[in-house]
């Protein structure tokens, strides 16, 4: 087969066969490359595309770049469905099979260790965001000031305490927020044998309304799975204001480094 | 050898799956590996979000700034302080808006109005 090898994730083999329908990236099928007693799952890719240059370029493309992590990201969730899949990044690309299979045999140890450690595994994400509330500078005061000079001193007064309020409301609300995620993400690790907690989202790119407070992800055994979810489902409503946000089970990403 | 065991149904992932949530973890968390294409994946992360933000706001891409991907090790308070430098900006402004209309009233600097204004 020509093309290069587009490398999705290192499993151990699995009896299941794969969807018969799944595709990948570039719309092509993934195939199993055996080697030992790993698997790459691997899709062929055409060098147009996935070449250093045009690769590059796509990337700076955020259509290209959401459609082939969705595409990336199908691949994965089928495998999970299979087995617990050591998770790529994105665009890892050799030039053929052998590149692949060379590089399976100088991380097998590797490899083995971390399949073994996520085994019958999957991953959570938990987030907590806090509801919007009416816009803060919804108010312009810049141009009031201006258009009433006389009541400039008592209208500085008010403004000053205002803000001072509006300042203690909204730390207050914080804490209540860091201290409600806190006592989350402590019951939720009951649960998992390892945890990360990641940088909060960024709404601008992520579009969910409010603001990110905890942003989590917990290895959590596939037979626990079930006991996790209820507990988040229980958490839902015990903060007023606070939106409680279940993802999963993904495969897990968040813990495929060695930094265990 | 596992094969899956009963799952609880998926949560966000299928095919709505919010995409900051994928990006995240199929740019971010996966297993790096270099292979033979070689390409700087948080280069092109930070030019193609950075660009996109750019376009939609300044104050969005600012508010951004790089650290998307980095592990926060606790909970950010950065919230919190962003809070409050927008809030010592917007009071700046407004003493300069007061010192402005009290400079536009030389005759008048010493009014009772400037004792009150001072808490």
């Amino acid at each position: 087969m020509s093309g290069l090898r587009y490398v999705y994730a290192v499993c151990r083999p699995f009896g299941t066969p794969l969807p018969a329908q799944l595709t990948g990236v570039a719309g092509v099928p993934p195939k199993q490359l055996v080697h030992g007693d790993l698997v790459a799952v691997v899709g062929q890719v055409p060098e147009e595309d996935f070449a250093e240059g045009p690769l590059r370029a796509h990337l700076e493309d955020l259509d290209w770049l959401g459609a082939t992590a969705r595409a990336h990201q199908n691949v994965i969730d089928a495998l999970t469905g299979v087995t617990s899949p050591l998770p790529l990044r994105l665009a890892t690309v050799f030039l053929d099979d052998s590149g692949v299979r060379s590089m399976l045999e100088e991380r097998a140890d590797t490899f083995r260790r971390t399949l073994g450690r996520l085994d019958g595994r999957v991953e959570w994400g938990v987030k907590v965001y806090s509801e919007p509330t009416e816009a803060p500078d919804s108010k312009d005061t810049s141009g009031k000031a201006a258009s009433s000079p006389g009541r400039a001193a008592g209208s500085g007064r008010d403004y000053l305490r205002q803000r001072r309020n509006q300042r203690k409301e909204s730390e207050e609300k914080w804490e209540r927020a860091e201290e409600f995620s806190r006592r989350l993400h402590e019951s939720l690790s009951g649960y998992a044998e390892d945890t990360r907690i990641h940088a909060p989202q960024n709404s601008a790119l992520s579009r969910a309304p409010g603001r990110n407070i905890l942003n989590a992800a917990y290895l959590v055994p596939r037979t626990e799975s079930e006991a996790f979810v209820e507990l988040v489902d229980r958490t839902k409503d015990d903060a007023p204001g606070l939106r409680v946000e279940l993802t999963g089970p993904w495969a897990a990403y968040s813990f495929s480094g060695e930094d265990a | 050898m596992t094969t899956a065991q009963r799952l609880p149904d998926p949560y966000g992932n299928g095919g709505g799956a919010n995409l900051a949530d994928i990006l995240e973890r199929v740019l971010d968390k996966g297993i790096v590996i270099a292979g033979d294409i070689r390409i700087n994946l948080l280069d092109i992360e930070l030019l193609t979000i950075k660009l996109r933000l750019i376009v939609a706001s300044v104050d969005k891409a600012k508010e951004m700034g790089i650290d998307w991907w980095e592990t926060d090790p606790q909970l950010s308070s950065r919230a919190g302080r962003d809070e409050l430098a927008r809030e010592n900006a917007e009071l700046r402004a407004h003493v300069a808006e007061l010192e402005e209309a009290r400079a536009e009233v030389p005759a008048r600097r010493r009014a009772p109005a400037k004792k009150e204004a001072k808490e």
